[in-house]
């Protein structure tokens, strides 16, 4: 995609955001539901596939633009991306980088309409090391039985495609012998049980899968190929961590739009809060934090797409816009007051939301792992 | 069906506006161009009325080189093709003028329906669709929130403060839209990558057989002989309530003829 094409793109996204999505932020909060159109004007729109490739029907963003549309959605609600974002990163991204040409032709165009897909690799013991999986898939004649349970699945309760981890070498231990299969959401033996009840992030859906011996035929390995599964797992986080940074970077601008707005209109001994220097104080940190977010998304993506760097920018990134926007919506509150505090006010839902982003796609403390391996063993 | 949509590139009304001190025109550089709000509008009614009857949406714009973006967009959305006239000479023209160089363009391009915004937020004259309908003898059917042909018959209701007028003209015709008509759609990504290869049209005043002389500034009715900015708001008057603060409030209302 062209600057020229994709500069039209951001301000549709930019428009859309800002126009449709931000005005029903309290609408998705308390209906803890995407509105039905919404959802439609994002698939008419081609969200579910932006990142896909063109010759699947999708957009084809590279992961610097990619970001730049997060930057985007991070604005507003992270269940508006959270719909599309597992088709775009974690889920989608396995079919793009690892699936066979007849996996990608069968799943990406539908993927691209707004067919729904999930990334499911979290179980009760192996959530940030895949290495204790207990999802088996045996081979069963010319096909796979599968059955295992996983927890936290985004999008499980909407999905028409699940994109399942499981163990093929059930004598292979660590991160060897592990698969990765497409399973049809419509299969027998597929269940998807209630949707959590989730701190913040209302709106976005995760739930329990169960997989009570789903039979597959051989074609729904991926590339293909027994024992690929971590490693293509971590191709896709690895991506999908720049993305999250992204989003970040997207609420502390919120944050910082918020508090700026209050700062400049709620008074106290007759003045507004923003006069006082320790009220400018928080919003300097705000500011300062997106800033260096900003900056360092857009370095880790374009080193991502260079291939210059997929371990420690994409892990450094997320690490420090995940705790960065923390800190932001700390500070937002207390910008805001007791105000801050209370369920309506934008600051206090964003607080909520934006503690997940140091949770999940690997917590901060795994992405020092990552980085800290990086370096030391490797030497980078 | 043959339908044209008027488009008009203006400066973002959230942006400062500001007019120029040489020539108190519009100064279409200082401030972020976009599409005039109500084209939109058009433009979602354009398409509709593709999708029910078939036929070509063909934009048309008069402005400066950078009103290809506007164009771009429009095309983006889904229409087919469009027409681009710029030339220095334009700068400063008027609504008559305006009206002169369209009505030129839409001779050459033929139209069973031209649609357009029923004013543009820089201007906001509201009186090109008349002035169109009277060069090209064809009825004007203006303020329409709502829009329904057969083809030959055009019947549209007409906005007015007391509730709407319906009205019926034969076609060809110049509808004038407001914002109740439709919900504009948003651009897709398909219809940005597709807009790039669809054919805009760039015409000068001479391809329309005009001359400078008969645009621009000079050849304008009307000229913008001084301006000033809106003098600062004055300070309010405070009802303060000693019992009898409503029906100070009231009488307040009354001296302004509000109630
Ligand atoms: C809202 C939500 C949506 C999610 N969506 C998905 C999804 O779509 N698909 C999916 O597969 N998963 C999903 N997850 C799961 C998510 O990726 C995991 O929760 C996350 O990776 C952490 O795993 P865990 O919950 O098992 O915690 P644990 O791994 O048990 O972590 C507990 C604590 O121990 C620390 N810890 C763990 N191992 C180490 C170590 N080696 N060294 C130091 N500290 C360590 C962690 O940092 C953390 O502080 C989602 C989770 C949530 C909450």
């Amino acid at each position: 995609m062209q600057d020229a094409e994709f500069a039209d793109v951001l301000d549709a996204v930019r428009r859309f955001v800002r126009t449709k999505v931000v005005p029903r932020e309290d609408e998705i909060e308390e209906t803890d539901a995407i509105p039905a159109d919404i959802r439609r004007a994002a698939t008419q729109m081609g969200l579910f596939g932006y990142t896909l490739p063109a010759e699947y029907g999708g957009l084809g963003a590279t992961l610097s633009q990619d970001v730049r549309l997060a930057f985007e959605f991070g604005y507003t609600t992270p269940a508006f991306r959270s719909l599309f974002g597992t088709n775009n990163g974690i889920a989608g991204q396995v079919l793009v980088s690892s699936g066979t040409d007849e996996q990608k032709q069968r799943w990406l165009p539908r993927l691209a309409e707004g067919a729904i897909a999930s990334f499911a690799l979290t179980e009760a013991e192996a959530g940030s090391d895949p290495s204790g999986l207990t999802t088996k898939a045996i081979r069963d004649g010319d096909g796979y039985v599968l059955s295992g349970v996983k927890r936290f699945i985004t999008n499980a309760p909407l999905a028409d495609l699940f994109v399942v981890f499981a163990r093929t070498d059930p004598a292979a231990r660590g991160t060897r012998g592990i698969s990765v299969f497409l399973v049809d959401a419509g299969l027998h033996g597929v269940r998807v049980g209630p949707r959590d009840r989730k701190m913040g992030q209302a709106g976005a859906w995760t739930a329990e899968v169960l997989f009570d011996q789903v039979r597959v035929p051989s074609t729904a390995l991926v590339g293909g190929q027994e024992g690929a599964g971590f490693a293509a797992a971590m191709r896709s986080l690895v991506r999908g961590r720049v993305h999250i940074a992204a989003i970040c970077v997207g609420m502390a601008d919120r944050l910082l739009a918020e508090s700026v707005s209050y700062a400049k209109s709620a008074c106290q001994g007759g003045q507004p809060i923003g006069e006082f220097q320790l009220v400018q104080a928080m919003l300097a940190e705000i500011k300062t934090g997106a800033y260096a977010g900003r900056a360092m998304v857009a370095e880790a993506a374009r080193n991502y797409d260079s291939a210059a760097d997929r371990r420690i920018g994409p892990s450094a990134a997320k690490l420090f816009c995940s705790e960065m926007v923390g800190r932001a919506a700390d500070l937002a509150v207390q910008v805001h007051g007791g105000l801050g505090y209370m369920r309506g006010i934008p600051v206090e839902r964003m607080y909520r939301d934006a503690r997940l982003f140091r949770i999940y796609e690997g917590t901060s403390e795994i992405q020092k792992l990552i980085i800290g391996r990086a370096l030391v063993r490797d030497g980078n | 069906m043959n339908i044209v949509v008027l488009v008009k590139q203006v400066p973002d009304t959230w942006s400062e506006r500001r007019l120029r001190a040489d020539d108190s025109t519009l100064d279409r550089d200082a401030a972020d161009a976009v599409i005039n709000e109500l084209d939109d509008y058009a433009i979602e009614e354009g398409l509709r009325l593709q999708e029910a009857h078939g036929g070509e949406v063909t934009i048309v714009s008069m402005g400066p080189q950078k009103a290809a973006d506007a164009i771009r967009k429009a095309l983006s959305m889904g229409a087919d093709k469009a027409v681009h006239v710029t030339d220095e000479a334009l700068r400063g023209s008027d609504g008559l003028v305006t009206s002169a160089v369209l009505a030129s363009v839409l001779g050459r391009t033929g139209f069973d329906l031209v649609i357009l915004g029923s004013e543009s937020t820089d201007a906001r004259m509201g009186t090109l669709a008349a002035m169109l309908a009277e060069r090209l003898g064809v009825p004007q059917m203006s303020f329409a929130s709502k829009v329904e042909t057969d083809g030959s018959k055009i019947t549209i209701h007409r906005q007015a403060d007391y509730g709407y007028d319906t009205v019926e003209g034969a076609l060809p015709a110049v509808v004038s839209v407001v914002e109740k008509i439709n919900e504009p759609r948003y651009p897709s990504f398909k219809g940005i990558m597709a807009a790039k290869k669809k054919p805009v049209e760039t015409l000068s005043l001479a391809d329309l057989g005009m001359d400078a002389s008969q645009a621009g500034l000079a050849a304008s009715a009307t000229q913008v002989v001084s301006f000033a900015n809106r003098p600062p708001r004055a300070a309010g008057t405070i009802v303060t309530d000693e019992g009898d603060g409503g029906a100070k409030a009231a009488e307040f209302l009354a001296s302004r003829k509000f109630i």
